[in-house]
């Protein structure tokens, strides 16, 4: 039996399975603090089979079975279904749009058999695999232009599509590639272009009166070229550039920014953002982050002890067994509950970042990373949702959110990343 | 490769960690220096209240507000923090006695939990409030005094369309679409209450009140910087006009049945009677329980709006449409007669007609006047049988269901109240069925003088009177013409026209006409107003019902549809007076004071003391009176009216 055993389990990451497992055990209780009420008699709410918390253990069943099925399939089967998947992902995000049913404003759910279904989080997956093949491909020179542009568009066209489907949170995960083409050789100025185009749009929503901006650049570029001017003497087209920035960043700023919060984003996420930024007073708006920030802020240094918080029970805080999971953490364990709670996501993160790194194939590698950021994005974006650093956009804190179809995305995501890990010997195509 | 980006993994560990940090200092911030948060939290410091929106009110066409909002306390108990009181100078104010207290406490904690509250002495009368106020430091902070917002209705009319608020139920509260509300909220249950519950809520709000040691508020928090300002709900302009709604109730005191009089521009309803009524005040405040037993119970079933739940068969008031559909087909003209001699025996039993003078069929305008049941079998076989259709069977039936169907028949008309009736309208499959495929259109010729299978709410019998007065199009009857400040498209499916024929000018004319001198000079000169083109049509339904195991005829119901004036109609009105008699004796009076009321302002002197006389005349049957005091007699009505409503198709 042992000798069965070993064969079986050689190769795993046993940190990342016990980090996996960790996180997965304290959403579990996270859910059931949030459920829970003062006065409930305890074993109720541990038998009872219609809590969200018990269904959360039947999701994690289900997860372990899909992690023992790709534990045991081979490594090779998802370099060469790759692709197949991909397509596969793409043409169900299409079904949706047609036959979805609109849960909570968003038309991104099926149903099968009673169970809604979010085929957004699925796609992740077939995106990662899809992006990691791409780019292990033999003739694909990532210096080039081509196949750089072919790589953002695997990662951006099923972001699109879930656009289309109002899902817009679930999209901007998509973005989180590109920290994955980063490592593959991207150029490090695109991730500062990138930065300073989130200053742009922020500039652009804070500033009301457009023509300040207007002379801002003005101001700026007169400064950059005064002080580059002998660089300019000795080549012309630098000047060409410099002018043909500011004039793309003075038309984005009066002619995209307004257009995109009126014709592509929600009214409710114009909103959020503008509340993030202090700008609307729209109750509505403004309370979920409000009381998040409450229930956490409440919980001082040390908490208030597990199932002691008393803002996210009573229903205060809403969403607080899947978006706003993070207050029972603030509320109950405090900040050096946070901390721990966070240090633990951070370990996983480098541990994968380690994973990925010792990989002989590209595919494991981009796969690995690709795993990594997906996980980082969720993270920061629910966590800094919670605490008011960033617009309330519905995404999940990976295995801690109550929900089947996250919890399962995020196990297949790891578990494909483990087994390609065991076969790291091997090179992948 | 992997060595050339060595620094790009630490590029990509110092952007996970930089982030991190930024949440780390946040944290920091939120959790271990900023306090106001840790205090908001602190329920013994800062309480947290819940401001709750004042409702929308609801007025009238003319702006007259015809339900609006009162305050009235509860007396609200949080178990957990009951101080040492005195429970029997409590029980005495609200006089009740410690068993009940005990009661009540016992069944707060079972209810919600020992530290969340609970409503312990729902609505207070105002005597009882005053006493409790005055000594209420005693109390706390275990009981709180609560305001609460009720519903008033100023003119105590309407009950049946306005609806009621009440707790939210709680199946209701388990659905996701409810999410947003907590138990123990109140929402619409019927009636425009319930149609338009989420443009007449509002949003609730939040407010944070400094507390003292003794439990005091003293004034807000952070200067409300954390509060959440209630949003008050938007108000509904309905085109009912109040004055038209209580005439009509008056006027079907003491009778079973309906008004509906609609504004055929707009699909507007100008009123809606469903007799007999009550004060919608009896659903407020603090009797609200007993008193809505009594109306469940009540034989008379006030609860009941026939106007839109009741159906009945519509009789000589459909033959307009039995011609309508016949010209729009084109199958006859209005110049087309039949030589009726006092019945139709174009079938195997004759179809008796009330008159047999040679020539009163002559023309379709002729023939309306005098209600000629030959003349309108035969036009509706006409209709159905035509060859372009293939024959009843094939095309003729269905093409006749499709008019129907337009015309608003067979399904809710959708009308903004909830709980409407579909009405009846048999189609091919169901003659099919209910013979075996061998029938014809003698089969249901009766459908064609408005007997038979088909049953229409009185307001889809009004709504017929629009698209005849229109000229052949409609509008979705509807309460609410404007909600103040909403932009939604809520109310865009009133705006529509529904056009469903398209007949000449003169085609309509003789329809017109016809229904005209059923006013000047036929059966409905009862409703003949000075000064006042009107079109109407009268009917008398035959009804019957299970007595004593054996199918009796019950006495008819009286029916009368109209609109006037006809150069520019400005009002379309259907009456139905349940077992009462011919359509002219009282349907059709009805209706003309309505008509005269809406049109005038006022009734004519020298017609008031008919009003007076309609308005103390009592229709309902005494036997049922006096049942209607009976609660436990009222069950076994019930079953015999479902047994009646079952019965209803195979008869005639």
């Amino acid at each position: 039996m042992n000798r069965q055993n070993a064969k079986l389990t050689s190769g795993i990451d046993w940190s990342i399975v016990g980090l996996y497992m960790a996180l997965v055990i304290i959403g579990i209780l996270c859910i059931f603090a949030a459920e829970h009420r003062e006065g409930d008699p305890l074993w109720y709410n541990i038998i009872h089979v219609n809590k969200s918390f018990s269904k959360q253990i039947m999701w994690f069943g289900i997860s372990m079975v899909l992690a023992t099925g790709i534990w045991l399939t081979d490594s090779k089967f998802f370099t060469a279904t790759a692709n197949l998947f991909y397509a596969f992902g793409i043409l169900l995000l299409l079904v949706v749009i047609g036959i979805g049913r609109d849960v909570n404003g968003s038309h991104s759910w099926l149903v099968i058999g009673g169970f809604q279904f979010q085929p957004a989080e699925f796609t992740k997956i077939c995106t990662n695999l899809a992006l990691a093949k791409y780019l292990s491909l033999l003739e694909t020179d990532f210096k080039k232009l081509r196949p750089r542009l072919i790589a953002a568009a695997i990662a951006l066209v099923p972001a699109v599509i879930i656009i289309a489907q109002k899902e817009t949170g679930l999209a901007l995960v998509y973005f989180s590639f590109f920290l994955v083409m980063y490592r593959e050789g991207l150029p490090g100025v695109l991730l500062v272009i990138a930065f300073s185009a989130v200053v742009l749009v922020l500039s652009a929503l804070l500033v009301e009166n457009k023509q300040i901006l207007f002379v801002v650049f003005t101001v700026i570029t007169l400064l950059v070229v005064y002080f580059m001017r002998r660089q300019i003497r000795r080549k012309r087209s630098l000047l060409v550039l410099i002018v043909a920035i500011w004039a793309f960043c003075s038309a984005f700023v009066v002619v995209v920014v307004p257009y995109a919060f009126t014709k592509v984003l929600k009214d409710y996420q114009v909103k959020r953002i503008y509340v993030m930024l202090g700008k609307d007073d729209d109750p509505k708006a403004t309370y979920n982050t409000r009381q998040s920030m409450i229930a956490i802020g409440s919980g001082g240094l040390l908490g208030k002890g597990y199932l002691k918080g008393t803002q996210t029970r009573y229903d205060f805080v809403p969403e607080q067994s899947t978006d706003f999971i993070f207050c029972t953490i603030g509320e109950d364990f405090g900040f050096l509950g946070c901390i721990i709670f966070l240090g633990i996501y951070v370990a996983l993160l480098l541990r994968i970042i380690t994973v990925a790194e010792r990989q002989r194939s590209t595919f494991s590698r981009v796969y690995a990373y690709g795993v990594a950021s997906i996980i980082f994005f969720h993270l920061f974006i629910n966590v800094a949702m919670t605490i008011g650093l960033a617009p309330v956009i519905g995404i999940p804190l990976p295995l801690v959110s109550y929900g089947g179809s996250s919890m399962m995305t995020f196990t297949i995501l790891i578990f494909i990343m483990l087994r390609l890990d065991a076969d790291r010997q091997m090179v992948l195509r | 490769m992997s060595v050339y980006n060595q620094p790009r993994r630490r590029v990509i560990q110092m952007i996970f960690l930089g982030m991190i940090l930024i949440i780390g200092t946040r944290l920091f911030w939120l959790q271990v220096i900023e306090k106001k948060y840790a205090k908001l939290a602190d329920a013994n410091a800062v309480l947290r209240k819940v401001v709750y929106p004042s409702r929308g009110i609801i007025l009238d066409r003319k702006g007259r507000s015809i339900l609006s909002n009162d305050a009235l306390y509860d007396l609200v108990v949080t178990p957990a923090n009951i101080k040492k009181i005195d429970t029997a100078y409590l029980c005495e104010i609200l006089q009740i006695n410690h068993e009940e207290y005990l009661k009540r406490l016992t069944g707060a904690i079972v209810k919600n939990g020992r530290v969340r509250p609970s409503v312990f002495a729902p609505l207070l009368q105002p005597a009882v409030f005053g006493r409790l106020q005055e000594s209420m430091f005693l109390f706390q902070p275990g009981f709180e005094l609560v305001q609460r917002q009720i519903r008033s209705y100023p003119y105590a009319a309407a009950a049946n369309f306005l609806g009621y608020i009440a707790e939210i139920p709680p199946d209701l509260l388990k659905k996701p679409e409810y999410a947003d509300y907590n138990q123990g909220d109140y929402m619409g249950l019927t009636g425009l209450e319930r149609t338009y519950q989420k443009e007449l809520m509002g949003q609730r709000g939040i407010q944070y009140l400094v507390k003292d040691n003794l439990n005091r508020t003293q004034g807000s928090y952070e200067k409300g910087e954390f509060d959440t300002a209630a949003i008050a709900g938007k108000n509904l302009r309905l085109s009912l006009d109040i004055d038209l709604q209580m005439f009509g109730e008056k006027l079907m005191k003491g009778k079973i049945g309906s008004v509906v009089a609609l504004d055929p521009k707009t699909g507007g309803i100008l009123a809606m009677v469903s007799g007999p009524s009550f004060d919608p005040n009896l659903l407020t405040g603090p009797f609200r329980n007993a008193n809505f037993s009594r109306l469940f119970t009540d034989t008379t079933k006030p609860l009941l709006n026939r106007a839109i739940q009741a159906t009945y068969p519509p009789g000589s008031t459909f033959k307009p449409m039995t011609a309508m559909v016949a010209l729009d087909e084109g199958v006859i003209t209005p110049s087309f007669g039949y030589p009726c001699t006092g019945a139709y025996y174009g079938c195997n039993r004759p179809i008796k007609c009330e008159h047999h003078d040679a020539g009163h069929a002559a023309n379709l305008r002729l023939a309306l006047a005098h209600s000629c049941n030959a003349y309108f079998s035969h036009v509706y076989r006409l209709s159905v049988d035509a060859q372009k259709f293939g024959g009843i069977k094939v095309g003729g039936m269905h093409k006749w269901w499709d008019y129907m169907s337009s015309f608003g028949l067979g399904h809710r008309i959708g009308v903004d109240i909830p709980s409407e009736s579909r009405g009846t309208l048999p189609d091919t499959s169901y003659f099919n069925k209910r013979y075996n495929g061998s029938w014809n259109s003698c089969t249901n010729v009766f459908l064609g003088i408005g007997q038979g299978e088909l049953t229409l709410t009185p307001l889809q019998m009004a709504n017929e009177m629009c698209i005849i007065s229109n000229r052949g199009y409609f509008f979705i009857p509807h309460f609410v013409d404007k909600i103040d400040g909403d932009n939604s498209d809520v109310l865009n499916k009133f705006k529509e026209k529904h056009v469903v024929a398209r007949l000449a000018d003169t085609t309509f004319g003789a329809v017109i006409r016809g229904m005209q001198d059923v006013i000047e000079a036929g059966t409905g000169v009862a409703a003949r107003i000075d000064g006042i083109t009107m079109g109407g049509k009268t009917g008398t339904a035959e009804n019957y019902a299970i007595v004593n195991g054996e199918r009796t005829k019950l006495k008819n119901h009286s029916i009368f549809v109209a609109f006037a004036p006809v150069e520019n109609p400005k009002i379309c009105i259907a009456v139905v007076v349940e077992n009462a008699g011919f359509g002219a004796t009282y349907a059709a009076p009805i209706a003309s004071f309505m008509i005269e009321k809406y049109l005038n302002d006022t009734i004519a002197a020298k017609r008031q003391p008919l009003v007076d006389k309609m308005i103390n005349t009592v229709t309902i049957s005494p036997a049922m009176l006096q049942k209607s005091k009976l609660d436990s007699l009222n069950r076994i009505q019930v079953s015999t009216a479902a047994a009646d409503a079952k019965a209803r198709p195979k008869t005639l």
